[in-house]
């Protein structure tokens, strides 16, 4: 019987009308994704080989666009400036979801814990622009921020944080830390309930404190729920547009200027299609450079 | 013992400290939206005279029940789309596995972490060229090219746990591919595919840099892309756009609420999957 199903399947298998059939399923998703991924992602790399300003004609410049990007200040500045959010966007998430998971593991059974999974994930699911409009009025001159850090007698403190050149970028990293914390700890705090107990009992027999135990058991068990994390929180930080787009449109002068804004302004108010396309290829590489190791550091362990 | 109780109240302060930063914004949005139009209220303050009138106003000004009705029809454009073509490659690679399925699966693969900057701006020129321009048409096409590889992933993942003698059994009773598609392995794919239904709600609803680049006319756009013309537009005027920005998160908010498990999965699986 298995030997008839398995001459029945390799049959099958051999025949052209199979082979035409599964390629017959993917057509669609192939098609859809070929026209509108594949394609503009091969021109982005064309594009950003030509100068060209939407209209006329285009001229062949080489690698001059890409050049420019490592030369002029202000655009490679926005590239620096993607960096120092991965900081906000995924240090204080990890870090903060690593403390806050652990404390709802232990207070599992309490209402607080079952209200906390439900507040802190709120920011996940509201459009990152209602984020930015939120933020950029709590955080303005009559803010409530500024209210607050009055209230403590911090009165000398308050400013336009997001309009302050020193303070602009990390407040745009706030809003982003404040959107992914909660998807952070609930990935962490998802990691933490498949590690065996048993591991626990044996330290505390050890005689491991709760910093042992944590730095020993929990720390290590979490390596694929981290590696999760920061892969979604880096691409989060390398391709941020939206908050910045709303809370200060890149300024004040250039202050908040990342890739993804710098791209919009470039391609579509500037009229400078190829620099705006070589800074696209740029993106896409960075991401892809960044992505692909801490998928392999935390893949491999496992 | 002490010392674990006291590491508890540390831990449970922090968590109700992170929770009120979380719910400030909304709490500072709310209050403000209270005030009367055109002031510049100041942070938390309660308004003498709530202004309750001002959400009626919003709804009117931002044209709520237009935006509503574009969100939706740029969901159901894009949604149903993907999951049958989502579906379909992800059986085709998971479980049909024709010579060579690995590779297109690869190419798929290859689409996960791209941003969607990195294509925007031959897309517009795409876009008009097929004469699509600001039209929702010009939201919901590349929305489903852009959503194919994580669905194709997604579904994969559910197909090649499915047993081959499912598909033997149903062929030895002389079902055709499609029928063994359509009759067998849809309806045990449902799981999969509510989750995927969720999320691509989600990325719909919340896409904001396909919105403003293609469309011109807020009235077109996602929910998102409008609340950035409303931003704009009302800018000014603080406590109708705190009002506005409010209505606008009341859909999705609704939904999580009422879903909120199934959501919470999904979003979990789908950055573990992604």
């Amino acid at each position: 019987m298995s030997a008839q199903v398995e001459g029945r399947r390799a049959g099958r298998a051999r025949r052209p009308r199979a082979i035409w059939l599964g390629w017959l399923f993917a057509a669609p998703a192939i098609i859809m994704y070929a026209t509108f991924v594949i394609r503009p992602l091969l021109l982005t790399v064309q594009y950003s080989l030509y100068d060209w300003n939407g209209i006329g004609a285009s001229t062949w410049v080489g690698l001059d666009n890409y050049r420019r990007l490592l030369t002029d200040e202000d655009l490679f500045s926005s590239i620096v400036h993607a960096f120092e959010l991965i900081v906000f966007f995924s240090g204080i998430p990890v870090l903060l979801g690593l403390f806050v998971a652990a404390t709802i593991r232990d207070i599992a059974a309490s209402r607080l814990a079952v209200i906390a999974r439900t507040v802190l994930f709120l920011p996940q699911v509201i459009p990152l622009v209602a984020a930015g409009i939120m933020w950029s009025w709590l955080l303005s001159t009559t803010g409530t921020a500024n209210e607050l850090l009055s209230a403590v007698g911090l009165g000398d403190l308050t400013r336009a944080w997001l309009g302050d050149f020193d303070t602009a970028l990390p407040a745009v990293g706030v809003i982003g830390a404040w959107v992914l914390v909660g998807l952070c700890t609930l990935l962490l705090l998802a990691g933490m309930s498949k590690i065996d107990p048993a591991l626990y009992e044996a330290a505390r027999l050890d005689g491991a404190g709760p910093v042992r135990e944590f730095l020993s058991i929990t720390l290590p068990s979490l390596r694929q729920e981290i590696g999760v994390c920061v892969t979604v929180t880096v691409i989060a930080a390398l391709a941020s547009f939206d908050i910045v787009y709303i809370a200060t449109q890149g300024g004040p002068g250039n202050a908040t200027m990342v890739p993804g804004l710098e791209i919009y302004y470039l391609a579509f108010s500037e009229r400078e299609v190829g620099m705006a396309s070589a800074l696209a290829v740029t993106l896409v590489v960075l991401v892809l450079a960044c992505v692909l190791p801490i998928q392999r550091l935390t893949r491999d362990g496992s | 013992m002490t010392t674990m109780l006291r590491e508890n109240l540390t831990g449970r302060i922090l968590l109700v400290l992170l929770m009120a930063i979380t719910i400030l914004p909304f709490g500072s949005l709310f209050v403000t939206a209270l005030h009367p139009s055109g002031t510049y209220p100041s942070g938390l303050s309660w308004p003498d005279d709530p202004q309750w009138g001002n959400f009626l106003d919003a709804f009117q000004a931002a044209d709520m029940g237009t935006l509503l009705y574009s969100s939706v029809l740029i969901v159901v454009g894009v949604v149903p789309a993907s999951l049958l073509f989502g579906t379909m490659a992800g059986f085709a690679f998971g479980h049909l596995r024709m010579p060579g399925h690995r590779a297109g699966f690869l190419l798929f693969v290859l689409g996960l972490t791209l941003p969607f900057e990195g294509i925007i701006t031959p897309l517009y020129y795409q876009v008009r060229d097929m004469g699509l321009l600001n039209t929702r048409w010009a939201i919901i096409l590349p929305l489903i090219g852009l959503f194919m590889p994580f669905s194709v992933l997604w579904m994969r993942a559910h197909f090649v746990t499915m047993p081959s003698d499912l598909s033997e059994a149903a062929r030895v009773d002389g079902a055709s591919t499609w029928q063994l598609f359509r009759r067998i392995h849809v309806p045990l794919a449902m799981p999969a595919l509510s989750s995927l239904a969720i999320l691509l709600f989600l990325w719909t609803w919340n896409q904001f840099l396909l919105a403003i680049v293609l469309v011109d006319e807020p009235a077109k756009r996602t929910m998102a892309g409008a609340l950035g013309a409303f931003q704009g537009q009302w800018g000014t005027d603080i406590p109708l756009l705190c009002a506005g920005a409010l209505l606008i998160l009341v859909p999705t908010l609704t939904v999580f609420l009422i879903f909120q498990r199934r959501f919470v999965a999904a979003l979990l699986q789908g950055s573990i999957k992604g």
